[in-house]
């Protein structure tokens, strides 16, 4: 070998492929202002559509008058449920199996509700035209306490099936119950709650707050009348199935539309539905002729376009004296607001809720979910989560907070005494799952030493007693998490949305020089597919990253997939990729061995390259071979170097991680400043470093939002109170700290390369950890829990009620 | 309907547009001129995403009149640097892994840029403070604090060499 | 959230500006940096026929320090007062407010004579310029008039400013010795929850207090000037009783509303805590 070769770890450095912390493909279009977003599209002749919507929670709307509207210059077309009624688009199938209004159908039943699309030739001509359709509301009793949904004399909702018994996931008890979801053993776990030696009992409220990415919701229909050919621009999440519902609702056929997700200004779940504005801006553009903008602004996103969370959780936690837990009981009141709309795979109407036993081996655990319908925006995605995770690491970190309390017990013992132990994976859960793998007290224990967790309770104590002396009026929160989720939906036998299989996709093309593109299912919203799918691949073909080209979010030309949310990316397309890239790698052997005149076998896979065993001199490149792929006469094989995998998981990946935060907290303001903030994340192997890093510190942000003060709060009367962001809490750079990130790396068995998907990880474990320091803080003055979200009013309530001010 | 016509020196180059006096500068920038780099996050001038730089001042283009800015000179993230020759920020951001969706970042780099104008050794508190008017929903900030001080040392490692090479001369 | 149509006017002049204003009468705003007008108009909570814009009045834009007192055209923007280094010399709890105002963005273009004309009680300008015992100028068809900030807000989004008027200037004292401007907020870009501006001053024996002001900011519909605990501070000192007998009094004469900043008991209790910290950060600073 010449002294110039490359060696092998050279080679491996230049395909930047698995565990390299490479630089982002994506960034030059989007630090140059080059990104291109729905709003950025502008069409030929285009038009833009409007909503006139609904100032009422609840009334019926007695009439609607656009002929003011109509007779202003520029507006061409006010549409109206009536108008959409013959076409059978004033209602539209929801993802959890119900109906929604696209248009108010003689009610609307939330504040901010679509009652009238106006269409016109600019937005300030749609805009003006709103302000001039009457509507005229009889005004109903309005219901926002779930708890009261059942109550005599409460309002009926769902006037449409108010006598139907049975719903999408079983029988309703009542026109404003939606449904009753029964996981695990009642009558066993209600028996050791009977015996225990030791119960705790608490209400966990996880608030209702609301993805909000910094790009709102939107949509461009163009209808080719001539070629019969429907395009639609869009914010979304999944694309294909967005393809297939439009195909479904409108009639036209699926080959004629075609659903383009161009680069989305973060999802978080947000984007996953589909909304009224997508469905008008279609039916607009096939009145007219002309394609139909639809952006909301920011108010119509907070007010109507999917919530998360809202979910009351009632638990109960059986234990010894000496800390073993014995069993666990849980009964979810879910408000669903008008229309159940979450975006769950369909077998799992509360999601996957029943993670929550979290990271400890408990035997024998019931879980109930009741969705309840309120006056509230519809939604209930999954906000940087995957389907109700978040609701359920809440729920059980801060049972085991309260558990410990009971016990009179250091918190972090009595994780160290529950988790699952590293033997006992694959672990089925009281509830039903099968934990891939995880290594829970190593990684605990790195987490406990970092943060020198003894020093740190032994400086609380100092501080308890210096408050309790009047020397400070400061408190110190230490708080703790270890989070199990579960992500990667799923396999198809029991993972589907609107019927659709959650499977996934990737198709590569190999080019004759040797560089390729590869075209996948999902769609990245900020977490940087064009760099990490091209990472994995570069491994498993041994072609440099920096020569594949990814493409995502085009049907006509992307393979079928489910999309991008949940973490399922990385855990089912990207399997996907390697998969496909494996097929390739298996016909380039064949080819390479045919270009060396040896036996299939009697090559092996090399970093780029096939070697002849025991022969290392004689090699052919994966360049070499892809060129002859194209230009040799190879008997029976197929020219060209092509494959396409679609991936059906055979298991979800359950990725953890162990955060610990502390936070000083001010007792007569409630303000709070954290202190230090450390996160451990095991999300098997790592593709990118950089890119795990980034997607932490993002989470954590949000978490950090959510368990500080971001809610979307609403009035008795149903009126939105936090529908700005000068009221809805997104923190900027001021109030954000610095984050600690580390890791262990625990591969799953069952993906082909071991990853579990890591970017709703720091948003699960994130926000019982910050909650977890609040009620921590206050946890010797007597405090059991306190509801989030702990703005400064609420952390100053709590210590109000501790008698912290008398 | 009004309609006047104004003239902007945009991104060093002057045009002239006609308008309704109404027209937020946004959407003149975004629809009228084409210029799509600053974005529409909030609307209420909370979330910087419209960022632009008006006369050396960083100001939020949804609120403001296009009328307001006749005869300005603005600069957009499409003005700082070029596919041949990146704006420093531009490839510290890249660098730093300072972006994820894209959506907040030229609002961003357009801000860290008037900051390092003004204050070309901020600390982090100072880059903290300074870029307060625009949100991010990704990155949580810590990277791209990192990349404006990047930037800020490369600009000034740069012209230190500058002034230790004229001095040498 | 797109504004209504309107007229767009550009006056060179204050007197310019003041016939436009005569003229349009009630159908006409003033605009400034219109941070608090532009917002209202998206939402079309406000629909002005006409906009009068002050920003080519170069008569407006300054700042001036003669004979111990500060002259602040209308048209200042917060960041050319938070820059003014003989200002921040000389009344630094100017810049010490200013950058406690919205976010950078904001303070290029807001305006201080925006931030205490149009009423708006989450505004920290109103408050800090009772408690510097500020006068505004006010320029009408009759003439020039002052009105002291003390006496000038009457409600919220109500002053003594008639419609037909420009508030043209500002003048205050300078301030020598100590003082805050301390304020709870959710975040950087809010309102206060909370807000106190204190300015103190030693007497020549160096421990009495010669010289006590406290205003407070979005505790009342109005800003309001603490003078019965001003009064105290100056006639007790500045001790740790006579500290909570002002920090008493202050809160004994606010009147802040439930709302998503919190219920007022707590709204109380965190003024007090602020208060009680701007006057002893301000004595501190003596």
């Amino acid at each position: 070998m010449s002294a110039s070769a490359p060696t092998m770890k050279e080679r491996q450095a230049a395909l930047k492929g698995l565990g390299t912390s490479r630089k982002r493909v994506e960034d030059a279009r989007f630090t140059q202002g080059k990104g291109n977003y729905v709003d950025d599209i502008k069409l030929p002749g285009m038009l833009y559509g409007d909503f006139v919507r609904s100032q009422h929670a609840h009334a019926y709307v007695k009439s609607i008058d656009t002929s003011a509207a109509l007779a202003l210059p520029g507006v061409i077309a006010v549409l109206t449920a009536k108008d959409l009624e013959p076409l059978n688009l004033h209602w539209m199938p929801t993802l959890a199996g119900d109906k929604q209004m696209v248009l108010a159908d003689g009610k609307v039943l939330f504040q901010g509700q679509e009652v009238a699309f106006v269409v016109a030739e600019s937005r300030y001509i749609a805009a003006d035209a709103i302000d001039l359709v009457q509507v005229e509301y009889e005004e109903l009793q309005v219901l926002v306490d779930p708890f009261k949904a059942e109550l005599p004399g409460a309002p009926v909702l769902r006037e449409d099936i108010a006598d139907a018994t049975e719903g999408a996931h079983g029988p309703r008890r009542h026109p404003n119950h939606i449904f009753t979801w029964e996981m695990g053993e009642k009558e066993a776990t209600e028996s050791i709650l009977d015996s225990a030696p030791v119960v705790a009992e608490e209400m966990v409220y996880y608030h209702r707050t609301h993805p909000c990415p910094l790009e709102t919701c939107g949509s461009v229909a163009s209808m080719d009348k001539v070629n019969g050919k429907l395009t639609l621009y869009g914010t979304f999440q999944a694309p294909h199935v967005v393809r297939t519902v439009a195909s479904l609702l409108s009639g036209i056929a699926e080959h004629n539309i075609r659903v383009v997700s161009p680069d989305i200004g973060g999802g978080f779940g947000n984007k996953v539905g589909v909304y009224p504005g997508y469905v008008c801006s279609i039916v607009a553009s096939i009145v007219t002729g002309l394609p139909v903008k639809w952006v909301e602004d920011r108010m119509e996103n907070l007010m109507s376009t999917a919530f998360a969370r809202d979910y009351w959780m009632q638990g109960k936690i059986a234990a010894t004296e000496d800390g073993k837990i014995l069993g666990l009981w849980c009964h979810t009141t879910a408000d669903h607001g008008a229309f159940d709309a979450c975006a769950d795979p369909t077998k799992f109407p509360a999601g996957f809720m029943n993670i929550c036993t979290g990271s400890y081996d408990i035997g024998t655990a019931y879980l109930a979910v009741d969705g309840i319908y309120t006056n509230k925006a519809p939604g209930g995605v999954a906000y940087r989560c995957s389907f109700r995770v978040t609701e359920a690491a809440y729920f059980i970190e801060r049972m085991i907070e309260v558990l410990a309390i009971k016990l009179n017990m250091d918190a972090a013992e009595l994780r160290l005494k529950n988790f699952i132990r590293k033997e006992q994976f694959p672990y089925h859960s009281a509830l039903g799952w099968e934990y891939d793998s995880g290594d829970y007290h190593t990684a605990w224990n790195k987490a406990l030493e970092a943060v020198k967790y003894t020093e740190l309770r032994a400086e609380q104590a100092e501080k308890v007693k210096a408050f309790k002396a009047g020397e400070t009026r400061q408190l110190m929160g230490i708080g703790l998490c270890h989070f199990t989720e579960i992500v990667g939906a799923g396999p198809v036998k029991n993972c589907d949305i609107l019927g659709m299989g959650m499977f996934d996709s990737c198709e590569i093309r190999i080019h004759p020089t040797g560089s390729a593109i590869a075209r996948l299912g999902t769609i990245s919203q900020g977490q940087g597919h064009a760099t990490t799918f091209a990472q994995i691949l570069a491994s498993e073909i041994g072609i440099p990253a920096d020569d594949i080209t990814i493409e995502e979010g085009d049907t006509d030309t992307a393979p079928y997939g489910l999309g991008t949310y949940g973490s399922r990316s990385t855990p089912v397309a990207g399997a996907a990729t390697a998969m496909a890239g494996r097929k390739i790698r298996a016909k380039a052997q064949m080819i390479a061995a045919y270009l060396l005149e040896v036996h299939d076998n009697d090559v092996e896979w090399e970093v780029d390259r096939f070697v002849v065993k025991g022969a290392p001199e004689r090699f052919k490149t994966m360049q070499e071979i892809a060129y002859a792929s194209y230009n040799q006469a190879i008997p029976g094989v197929e020219p060209g170097l092509e494959a396409v995998s679609y991936y059906d998981p055979p298991n979800m990946t359950y990725p953890f991680g162990a955060y610990i935060c502390v936070m000083d907290i001010d007792v007569d303001t409630g303000t709070t400043s954290i202190r230090q903030f450390y996160a451990l994340d095991d999300c098997g192997t790592r593709i990118n470093p950089m890119i795990i890093e980034g997607q932490v510190h993002g989470g954590l942000t949000e978490a950090l939002a959510i368990a500080l003060g971001q809610e979307i709060a609403y009035d008795e009367l149903g009126n939105v109170k936090t529908g700005t962001l000068m009221d809805f809490f997104i923190p900027t750079a001021w109030e954000t700290p610095n984050y600690t990130t580390d890791y262990t790396e625990t591969p799953s068995p069952h993906h082909p390369i071991g990853a579990k998907g890591v970017g709703e990880s720091p948003n699960v474990g994130g926000v019982p950890c910050f909650s977890n320091a609040i009620n921590d803080a206050f946890r010797p003055f007597g405090l059991t829990h306190t509801h989030m979200p702990h703005d400064h009013w609420r952390i100053w309530q709590t210590a109000n009620k501790l008698g912290l001010h008398d | 309907m009004t309609t006047t016509t104004i003239t902007l020196n945009v991104n060093g180059k002057s045009v002239e547009t006609t308008i309704e006096p109404r027209e937020l500068l946004i959407h003149v920038l975004r629809d009228r001129l084409d210029i799509t780099g600053p974005h529409i996050g909030c609307e209420t001038s909370h979330c910087g995403a419209c960022t632009v730089d008006i006369d050396g001042r960083s100001v939020k283009a949804c609120t403001l009149f296009a009328v307001q800015a006749q005869g300005s000179d603005i600069t957009t993230i499409e003005g700082l640097g070029d596919p041949d020759k990146l704006h420093v920020l531009q490839e510290q951001f890249k660098e730093h892994h300072g972006l994820q969706c894209g959506f907040c970042t030229p609002g961003m780099i357009t801000r860290a840029h008037r900051l390092l104008q003004e204050n070309p050794n901020p600390t982090e508190e100072d880059v903290r403070f300074g870029i307060a008017g625009n949100l991010c929903r990704c990155t949580g900030y810590q990277n791209i604090v990192k990349a404006v001080l990047a930037a800020a040392s490369e600009i000034n490692g740069a012209a230190d060499k500058e002034a230790t090479r004229e001095s040498a001369a | 959230m797109i504004p209504g149509t309107f007229e767009y006017h550009q006056p060179d002049t204050v007197q310019a500006a003041l016939a436009l204003l005569n003229e349009l009468g009630d159908d006409a705003r003033v605009l400034a940096g219109g941070h608090s007008l532009i917002p209202m108009m998206k939402l079309r909570l406000a629909m002005p026929e006409h906009l009068i814009d002050l920003r080519l009045i170069n008569d407006l834009k300054f700042i001036r320090i003669e004979s111990e007192m500060v002259h602040v055209g209308a048209m200042t923007t917060q960041h050319e007062l938070i820059d003014h280094a003989e200002l921040a010399q000389r009344v630094p709890i100017i810049r010490e407010t200013s950058l406690q105002i919205g976010d950078p963005q904001i303070r290029y273009q807001g305006t201080i004579g925006g931030n205490v004309a149009n009423g708006d009680p989450g505004n920290d300008m109103p408050g800090l310029m009772q408690c510097l015992d500020a006068t505004f100028t006010l320029l009408g068809a009759d003439g020039e008039r002052e009105v002291p900030a003390r006496e000038f807000y009457e409600a919220a989004y109500f002053t003594a400013r008639d419609d037909m008027e420009i508030l043209t200037s500002i003048r205050f004292p300078v301030s020598s010795g100590g003082y805050a401007y301390e304020k709870q907020k959710r975040k950087i870009g809010d309102y206060a929850t909370a807000a106190a501006a204190v300015l103190l001053r030693k007497a020549d024996d160096g421990s009495s207090c010669a010289f006590a002001s406290i205003a407070m900011t979005n505790l009342a519909d109005t800003p309001i000037y603490c003078e019965d605990a001003s009064q105290l501070l100056q006639d007790q000192g500045v001790t740790d009783s006579s500290i909570e007998a002002a920090v008493d009094s202050c809160i004994a004469s606010i009147e802040p509303v439930d709302d998503n900043r919190g219920p007022v008991e707590f709204k109380k209790h965190a003024a007090a805590q602020i208060t009680r910290r701007a006057i002893k950060t301000a004595w501190s600073r003596t």
